[in-house]
């Protein structure tokens, strides 16, 4: 009994601090709410930066997945004002969940150019990630690739890449459907399963490991990865693996490389409105861009605003500028040809 | 008043009729929390009931038959493993004697304290090209690429088995512990008076008589292995959870995914009630109260230090290789032990899980209370649909907890509006709330097993008396039961504490604003691709849940030795008429 009065009363009080936190945030004068599918670790610097510059203070809740049903879920009483995503795919189904609105912001639409952004105005891209080849710098002599050409039984036991069903590999494979067809993409999709040197496992920086280990000669990944291997000073093992690889840019001789936005959504709800545009407008803007630049080695989506030195060192490029409103619609489809080719199945043999 | 359905295990005796307000609060109270904890479940089926558009023939020829085949074979693969480690390192350690006997009775808990997503980075870490062992390999026979020489993939389904074989046998070890230890030594005589040898003794009395408890044990590692999902995507084992996932987020088809859960639930229900109808007639009393000093064999010689190595292995993998590597790791950054932000995690970790096993135990009790005092069909029911949510994928239970969290947030904030003017907002998820409820939802079958399974143990000729003498139902609950099941009770605590500890998919979802525990901030680190920034927070949560699962470990240890056990037999003897 004496027990059971202690886990009531417990709760109570654990309820009495939450409320009172609860209460005491309220008041607070500033803020803006912020669910983020981006880590914090990358945001960080710029949500420093816009409070410093605005005297907002930044709330923020991180997660990888389920944000857009919680603010589903939260209707109209959701504390978010802003949402913050790694890819094309979450934006669009926080629009298909109903839970954005429409922005019309001349700042933003200046800086942000047409199809990086939803035709209504519901998410906007904030940078580009390219999805390029990494291949070793001794056993692959060739400088340029396409993206058709990873099927190409020459690669036979050389590729590596993380799983057909992560967002980044979808991404790539929906721009495949766009351009090629379906047919075609399940295809080459087959083709690609069995040039892999293994089962489609871990993360990107996990592929240039196995580069560097002599398991694989190239393989799919992001370009930000690069930039953070080569510049990890902590854990400089890392260069080691960074230097065993070059990065090249497929398809620039034709429809360009294919790239993802990590970008932000307006929340349909949101009660700190005013705040919420004003950081939607801080993160198109240049001292942001060049931020997200140089921290993050991302490409800035602002036209003018260079990447950093490290990552304009990695080469120019001709990014694939098919609208991701269309990638993102197909995104679905790529999902389910992944499972019918058995991608990260491996190799057929 | 006493239905006599033979289906509940635990003792039938008649009481007054439930007609004090006490019972009647009982009753209601009972409804009420089991209602509260399955909503989540029924948020779930509700949202499988929508359409899910053209997914079914899409599953059915593609995913289906593979992510079936090879979440059977690492549910056999993993079920093989933490049976025969926990069932033989529990016969060891209770029944024989061998050097380090009483180190290894504690020390083969540890593995509790690793979640299971840390023990796949940790292996993936050690056991992949630029980790220590194949570095050494290399140096060893100047290897110079992964071409040169063969070696396990850890990503793989065996992978996965040996990970979660070696960090989930605690659970059957425990349970099948406690039995044996609770053996009535009778039992174990008789059969040696009869003849029987060691082996004989093991597999023809002692292993039958632990099978319920045994089976409570297999089946809480199973559901673990079936419901997760850190370890799985990590190492690409594509079991049915991970098409859940793959079909909630790459097709953006919650109600797909919602429906996929729902077939799992009814399968493992169904498996659970199978498992419970077999073995519906077998009754295990305790005839006598005599726990005398159990018979043990001693080991000499080779068996003695087979014995050892027997009881050695799991604890050096499922524990000190991992934590070994996190400690390396971690001493790289051990600049970020000054971190404010990783005490604050340290702390929210602790109240919130202290918080929930308080709540978890508070409602097991009354439950398992409720299903004592009146045994049926209903009881017996409320009891198991309140242990439903250990049955459901992490991370669709934490969507399911969402939306009746949510709504109810929202009634309050609305009544508030309508009788005071102002709305709460969230109150429930904006204060942490909505995680403690995620918890009990969560874990709330853990700690109901154990109690109701202690109250089992207890004679109901203890109630009797007491309620003769003129206690209440619930003075009998304050005065007899709960001193008798205090060991219980406190095991129960410290299992769900550990359990919250670990948890991650529901803390990720609800938490409120700038709020991080232990498992967040491992997982912010790590998915930055980071090990080396995981690494201490992680070692933080072994290290956190390191102290009660040494207390869990003391505690089932202590209830059993002779000495206490006399004492307390005696004080009972004071209550309960001789027998």
């Amino acid at each position: 009994m004496k027990l059971l009065l202690k886990g009531f009363g417990l709760t109570a009080v654990g309820f009495a601090l939450g409320t009172t936190a609860l209460v005491a945030s309220a008041q607070a004068e500033e803020e803006v709410n912020i669910y983020s599918y981006r880590m914090p670790e990358l945001i960080k610097p710029l949500l420093d930066a816009f409070t410093e510059k605005t005297g907002v203070t930044a709330n923020l809740v991180y997660a990888s997945d389920g944000l857009g049903e919680r603010m589903q879920a939260e209707g109209a009483n959701s504390p978010a004002d802003v949402l913050l995503s790694v890819d094309i795919g979450r934006l669009q189904s926080a629009k298909d969940l109903g839970v954005s609105q429409p922005l019309e912001n001349e700042v933003i639409n200046n800086n942000i150019p047409e199809n990086l952004r939803d035709p209504e105005g519901h998410w906007f891209g904030l940078t580009t990630r390219a999805r390029v080849i990494y291949a070793s710098k001794d056993r692959v002599s060739q400088d340029t690739i396409t993206y058709e050409e990873l099927a190409d039984p020459k690669w036979k036991g050389r590729l590596c890449t993380r799983s057909g069903q992560h967002v980044y590999s979808i991404g790539l494979f929906a721009s495949m459907i766009a351009h090629k067809g379906e047919a075609e993409t399940e295809k080459w999709m087959e083709g690609v399963r069995d040039n892999l040197a293994r089962r489609p496992t871990g993360g990107d920086r996990d592929q240039v490991k196995s580069i560097y280990s002599g398991e694989c000669d190239i393989a799919l990944g992001n370009t930000y990865y690069m930039g953070k291997m080569q510049t990890n000073e902590k854990d400089p093992e890392q260069k080691e693996w960074a230097d065993s690889v070059r990065i090249i840019f497929p398809n620039t001789e034709d429809r360009g490389t294919h790239v993802n936005i990590s970008g932000m959504i307006l929340a349909k709800h949101a009660p700190n409105k005013e705040n919420a545009i004003k950081l939607m407008e801080f993160l198109a803007s240049d001292e942001a861009q060049s931020i997200y630049a140089a921290e993050n080695f991302e490409y800035p989506v602002e036209a003018g605003i260079e990447p950093s030195e490290l990552v304009a060192s990695w080469g120019d490029f001709k990014a694939d500028d098919i609208s991701l409103a269309e990638i993102a619609a197909l995104r679905a489809k790529a999902s389910e040809m992944a499972d019918v080719v058995s991608f990260d199945d491996g190799p057929a043999s | 008043m006493t239905s006599r359905h033979g289906h509940s295990g635990s003792p039938q005796y008649r009481t007054a009729a439930p007609s004090s307000r006490g019972e009647r609060l009982l009753a209601f109270g009972t409804y009420f929390l089991a209602g509260l904890v399955v909503m989540p479940v029924i948020a779930i089926v509700f949202m499988a009931m929508g359409s899910s558009g053209n997914l079914w023939p899409h599953l059915v020829s593609t995913i289906l038959p593979r992510a079936i085949s090879t979440t059977v074979q690492l549910m056999v693969g993993v079920g093989v493993i933490v049976f025969v480690v926990g069932v033989s390192t529990a016969w060891l350690v209770t029944m024989c004697r061998f050097p380090g006997r009483r180190l290894f009775d504690l020390a083969l808990l540890l593995p509790f304290a690793v979640p299971t997503y840390i023990i796949a980075f940790s292996y993936v870490e050690l056991l992949d090209y630029t980790g220590p062992v194949q570095s050494v390999i290399r140096n060893l026979f100047g290897f110079q690429t992964s071409r040169d020489y063969w070696f396990p993939e850890i990503r793989s389904l065996g992978g996965a088995m040996f990970v979660m074989g070696f960090v989930l046998y605690p659970y059957v070890y425990l349970s099948a512990r406690a039995s044996f230890l609770i053996q009535s030594a009778c039992a174990l005589d008789v059969s040696r008076t009869l003849g029987a040898g060691p082996l004989r003794l093991f597999w023809k009395v002692a292993l039958p008589l632990a099978r319920p408890a045994i089976v409570v044990g297999v089946t809480l590692a199973l559901m673990e292995c079936l419901n997760d999902i850190g370890a799985v995507s990590f190492f690409g084992v594509q079991t049915l959870t991970f098409s859940v996932y793959d079909t909630w987020l790459n097709r953006s088809n919650l109600t797909g995914a919602a429906q996929i859960a729902t077939i799992m639930l009814v399968f493992v229900l169904a498996l659970m009630f199978f498992e419970y109808y077999g073995r519906r007639k077998q009754r295990f009393h305790q005839t006598t109260g005599t726990y005398r000093a159990l018979p043990s064999y001693e080991l000499k010689g080779w068996r003695g230090w087979l014995a050892v190595v027997i009881c050695a292995l799991p604890i050096i993998l499922g524990f000190a290789f991992p934590s070994l590597l996190l400690l390396s790791r971690a001493s790289r950054r051990i600049e970020d032990l000054f971190e404010p932000a990783l005490w604050a995690a340290a702390g929210n970790t602790l109240w919130l899980a202290a918080v929930a096993a308080a709540v978890s135990i508070a409602i097991s009790l009354m439950l398992a209370y409720r299903r004592r005092l009146f045994p049926s069909n209903v009881t017996t029911f409320l009891g198991r649909v309140a242990s439903i949510g250990y049955a459901v994928p992490g991370t669709i239970l934490a969507v399911g907890i969402l939306f009746p969290v949510a709504a109810l947030d929202n009634m309050i904030s609305a009544s508030t509006q309508a009788l005071f003017g102002f709305g709460t907002g969230l109150l429930l998820i904006g204060s942490g709330t909505a995680l403690i409820y995620a918890y009990v939802v969560r874990f709330l079958a853990m700690s109901y097993g154990q109690i109701d399974g202690g109250f089992g143990k207890i004679t109901p000729h203890y109630d009797m008396a007491s309620r003769s003498l003129g206690h209440t139902a619930w003075g009998t609950l304050g005065r007899v039961h709960m001193p008798l099941m205090k060991p219980v009770i406190l095991s129960a605590a410290l299992l769900s504490f550990v359990e919250c500890m670990k948890e991650l998919p529901a803390t990720l979802l609800l938490r409120p604003f700038n709020f991080e525990t232990l498992a967040t901030t491992v997982y912010n680190s790590a998915s930055t691709e980071a090990f080396e920034d995981a690494a201490l927070p992680a070692l933080s949560i072994v290290l956190v849940g390191i102290i009660p699962v040494i207390m869990l470990a003391k505690t089932s240890a202590d209830t059993f030795r002779e000495k206490r056990a006399n004492k307390r037999f005696s004080k009972e003897a004071a209550i309960a008429p001789a027998e």
